[in-house]
């Protein structure tokens, strides 16, 4: 590392990890409900492994993004960040929400939206949070010796994902409203600025593994934003079909659904492109892998798998059913999850020093993590495709078409165990890393 | 070959126009003409239900308007599909529900409140859902089709 104050990176990562494998532990509990073995019903019911599963994605993969803005925003911007102190008050504080959200939550204290269930009350604290590490992060490259696509993008991406956390907040009579307000936010976040997040994050470390010119990099960076949200803004209306919103969101959303993965093909062509075009081998293999890796799973996991059930006629059947699990697996993953694990691998040797790059365990964590997730992706599908067939084509009982299913869940939770040997791989080389050190200081190989 | 200037230009002038153009189909969307909800008949009994339905997080097992965790059924038209007392039966039980043996929450329900929750699902059966009810409820497709 270059900076001492980069160091503040490594407690978000280390919070990130803690989440995940809490997030696993969720998935799990609901895994086993789905076969029938339910006996933390009483103290852990379905919906609350549910929400605390889905939050604590969004928070694991926020505190991941941040300190990815911790660790590339001070070499970006050439200078230390404007305050340390405030940073850990900051982390301190993610975690206090997170955590006080999360318990909450098997306590009936939740709002019952989904993916937004923090009450209101936290929310304003969620607020609170996100200002104080955006103004550090905005103050440090305000006053830093210079501003790069690259850092503004991943700021740009940062800034409005706060602002559209607003209208989740408005209170509203009709279910249809909320729903419909609710997706501005998750559907603008995924599909929208957090594809700033990762193009910024992604563009960073192309520029340090591959070598090819930054301003190569950064003019197709512009591009391939540009594609992301010329579809993705107006793809929101596919969340619109059938939530009783009128039919112009039929057409509206088709059209522009169909075009999203092109920002996700273009995205995976950008980073194999780069990687092929660059002259520089840079010995972190591991990184590299979960580089190009998530720019190619995301392309499957978000552009062909989301595609998949975006045009109006086959939504008309999938809307509601275990479709949309078996696409928002893969495209977390690919798109989200693996880069921030990609920026965790690529910045952990430079923040402790330790040059573990030919990690045999490395690479077995991205193996059976990739595969585990895949395998799940297809037992989703499985499960989906024939719910959709059993229920909606031929009027049979949900709970009948559940029974008819629940095989699938028991390959589920096998592909799962998988998955979760690659996590707690991937975990113990972090914890192998040992903490960060300021001898680290200018003895990365950039 | 593009510029980086004209990558930008080309970001920053697609984003505006499409988020504009968003922005206007929202508000065509909620105007009083295009109205698919019938949002004048929510009352404050809708409302109250709305509430309970929250702050009970159905959401997190079952699906409205096909949205929710798809881990118990749809409850867009489960009034046609299952008549008021049986709902009402389901949501004042003292002691889990557990058809099939998926077990639901015993919420233990109010008779108030069970008819708050009975008329925020009549008022949600009411939405023209683009099509959406008759595939999710035989029931109302064989209404239409009869």
């Amino acid at each position: 590392m270059k900076y001492k104050s980069q160091k503040v990176a490594y407690w978000f990562f280390a919070l990130s990890m803690l989440l995940l494998v809490l997030q696993i532990t969720y998935g799990f509990i609901m895994g086993f409900a789905r076969i029938g073995m339910d006996g933390m019903h009483d103290f852990i019911p379905f919906n609350t492994a549910r929400a605390v599963h889905t939050n604590l994605l969004v928070v694991w993969l926020l505190s991941g993004f941040m300190g990815a803005a911790y660790y590339i925003i001070p070499e970006e911007a050439q200078r230390e960040l404007v305050s340390v102190k405030l940073a850990y008050v900051q982390l301190i504080s993610l975690a206090l929400v997170g955590v006080t959200a999360i318990v909450g939550y098997h306590f009936n204290y939740w709002e019952g939206r989904k993916f937004l269930e923090i009450p209101r009350p936290l929310d304003y604290l969620v607020v609170l949070n996100v200002l104080l590490f955006l103004g550090l992060i905005l103050v440090t490259l305000f006053k830093g010796k210079r501003k790069t696509t690259t850092a503004l993008v991943l700021s740009m991406g940062l800034l409005f994902a706060a602002l559209l956390y607003l209208p989740g907040m408005l209170p509203f009579d009709s279910q249809v409203m909320d729903s419909f307000f609710r997706w501005w936010v998750v559907h603008l976040w995924v599909e929208g600025v957090w594809e700033l997040i990762m193009g910024g994050i992604l563009s960073f470390l192309l520029i340090k593994l591959t070598g090819v010119d930054r301003e190569v990099i950064e003019k197709w960076l512009y591009v391939i934003v540009g594609i992301t949200f010329l579809s993705g803004v107006l793809g929101t209306g596919h969340h619109y079909y059938y939530i009783g919103v009128n039919k112009i969101w039929l057409i509206v959303g088709g059209i522009f659904s169909a075009l999203e993965p092109l920002a996700f093909m273009a995205m995976a062509l950008f980073a194999v492109n780069m990687y092929r075009k660059g002259e520089k081998k840079h010995p972190n293999t591991l990184a590299l892998y979960w580089t190009l890796g998530s720019a190619i799973i995301s392309f499957v996991g978000a552009g062909l798998l989301g595609f998949a059930h975006t045009l109006p006629q086959t939504n008309l059947y999938t809307h509601g059913t275990l479709v949309t699990a078996m696409h928002a697996h893969l495209a977390f993953w690919g798109a989200y999850a693996m880069i921030v694990l990609a920026i965790i691998s690529y910045s952990l040797p430079n923040l402790t020093g330790r040059k573990l790059y030919e990690s045999p365990r490395g690479l077995a964590a991205f193996w059976l993590a990739n595969i585990g997730m895949v395998g799940m992706t297809i037992a989703f599908g499985v499960a989906g495709v024939v719910q959709v067939y059993l229920e909606r084509r031929l009027g049979m009982e949900f709970m009948e078409v559940q029974k008819e299913i629940s095989i699938h869940f028991v390959v589920l939770i096998l592909c799962a165990t998988i998955f979760t040997t690659g996590i707690i791989l991937y975990i113990i080389d972090f914890y192998k890393y040992g903490k960060p050190s300021d001898e680290a200081l200018e003895q990365s190989a950039e | 070959m593009l510029s980086k200037k004209q990558a930008r230009a080309f970001f920053l002038g697609g984003t505006t126009v499409t988020f504009l153009i968003f922005i206007g189909l929202t508000i065509f969307s909620f105007s009083k003409e295009q109205d698919q909800s019938n949002y004048e008949a929510i009352t404050d009994q809708v409302v109250r239900g709305k509430t309970l339905w929250e702050k009970n997080n159905c959401m997190g097992c079952h699906t409205l308007l096909g949205e929710g965790a798809y881990y118990a059924p749809e409850l867009t038209k489960v009034i046609d599909r299952r008549g008021e007392n049986y709902i009402k039966a389901v949501l004042m039980n003292p002691v889990p529900w557990q058809p099939n043996d998926r077990k639901m929450v015993a919420y233990g329900f109010s008779e108030q409140e069970a008819d708050d929750l009975i008329a925020f699902f009549d008022w949600i059966d009411d939405i023209d859902l683009n099509g959406f009810d008759r595939i999710v409820s035989p029931l109302a497709k064989d209404k239409i089709n009869n």
